[in-house]
């Protein structure tokens, strides 16, 4: 079948099996940042977004993206080269691979709630594993990153 | 692996209806589940497209349609503040806002899941479901029906006079749960909803009148022994059945307890 719908901006059109799953079509499409790892709703990696909401690629049928706006990290390189720098900062990834379903459900996030609790971070992205790190690493590079937004608004 | 060989975004729920009364065919929901399961579906059929997925509130009640998200019930003002906060409890641990963002109540609700917290959450609000042919039936009921070929159309919760607290036992934070339990008072009855035993939720309500003469300490530890001995408990991978049933006590008291604080 064919499914039509917006990718990071533009509209795209390609062939699908009724059961292709979002994670493997955007794939072949070229977005190398969706991670495939636990296949079970569980980690994370494979997280993009369907409508500005943050969903699990590997468990959205792609069928049901059809006319609606899809956004992975390459649709978003402004905001997550700003934000990587901090995680980076941290040292908060060691082998990376997290890494995209990370920022991608952060800044989720810094979207609907830019002024999170501790608290609130924690639970917000405790739908993304990291097998390397204790969450710490990342926990700082988050807070250092609304600390430098904040200190930006106030001083523009 | 879950095979499809023929997606359908249904126009009406008529069609939908049609569509699922073949036994290869398959009304989907979130599909997290689903997924997981090996199985051939011939036509999946779609309930997107036909305005599910939204909660209304009037003045006597919430009608919460089945596409509705975990998510947006996390979030709804409306029925959160009319439940403490119940409904939020009660999601809020279920894997992750990706997930919740597209697993839906409709799936939960009509898989009956033993594990599930959304079961446990709206049979202690005695909520009732309307399903397209059988229509308007208590959620207790079913619950306890085998799945069908009929299609959940959507939950209503009626307002009322309400005290409620949602408790829930993990390992850890977003894992399945040991045990659920949501303790609450519906126009004046004391009821307590208890899942994940590992069996689906079932309610145990306070037909023996032990909190007829108020609420306090010693009540809710009977009450609590009361549901306990009400129910039946078994074993698997997170706790046997000897765990569970020493906690379903402790949370019925928990949650009593804080259900007795909220005005």
């Amino acid at each position: 079948m064919e499914l039509k719908f917006e990718l990071n901006g533009k509209n795209v059109s390609t062939v699908i099996e009724a059961d292709s799953l979002l994670l493997d079509v955007l794939r072949n499409l070229g977005c190398s940042s969706v991670k495939r790892g636990c296949e079970s709703s569980n980690c994370g990696l494979c997280t993009v977004f369907v409508e500005d909401k943050p969903v699990l690629s590997c468990s959205v049928l792609a069928a049901r993206v059809a006319d609606q706006h899809v956004t992975t990290l390459e649709g978003l390189q402004e905001e997550a080269a700003d934000f990587g720098a901090f995680i980076a900062d941290q040292g908060a990834e060691q082998c990376g691979f997290c890494n995209p379903g990370l920022m991608m459900n952060a800044i989720a996030m810094f979207r609907e709630n830019p002024h999170p609790t501790e608290e609130e971070i924690l639970s917000y992205l405790s739908g993304n594993l990291c097998r390397c790190s204790g969450y710490e690493g990342q926990l700082r590079g988050i807070q250092s990153y609304l600390a430098f937004k904040d200190a930006q608004k106030g001083g523009a | 692996m879950l095979t499809i060989k023929q997606y359908v975004r249904a126009e009406s729920l008529e069609q939908a209806y049609e569509l699922n009364q073949k036994k290869s065919n398959l009304i989907l929901g979130g599909i997290h589940w689903m997924k997981m399961t090996t199985r051939t579906v011939n036509t999946a059929i779609d309930l997107s497209g036909l305005g599910l997925g939204e909660i209304v509130e009037t003045d006597d009640r919430f009608e919460i349609g089945c596409m509705v998200t975990l998510r947006q019930l996390e979030q709804h003002p409306g029925l959160n503040a009319y439940t403490h906060n119940a409904i939020a409890h009660a999601v809020q641990d279920i894997v992750g806002v990706q997930f919740r963002n597209t697993a839906t109540v409709g799936g939960s609700i009509f898989g009956r899941y033993g594990f599930s917290d959304v079961l446990t959450v709206f049979l202690a609000l005695n909520t009732k479901v309307v399903c397209h042919r059988a229509g308007e039936i208590s959620l207790e009921e079913y619950a306890q029906m085998a799945q069908d070929r009929d299609i959940l159309v959507k939950l209503v919760v009626e307002k009322a006079p309400l005290q409620i607290s949602y408790q829930a036992m993990r390992h850890a934070r977003t894992d399945f749960p040991i045990l659920t339990c949501a303790v609450s008072c519906v126009n004046g009855m004391w009821q307590a909803s208890v899942g994940a035993r590992p069996y689906k939720a079932s309610l145990v309500r306070d037909e023996e009148g032990l909190l007829a003469h108020g609420v306090g300490e010693k009540q809710a530890e009977k009450f609590g022994d009361y549901v306990t001995e009400k129910l039946n408990f078994g074993s698997n991978m997170r706790g046997s059945a000897q765990y569970r049933r020493q906690i379903c006590g402790i949370l019925v008291q928990r949650g009593m307890m804080e259900a007795s604080e909220v005005k």
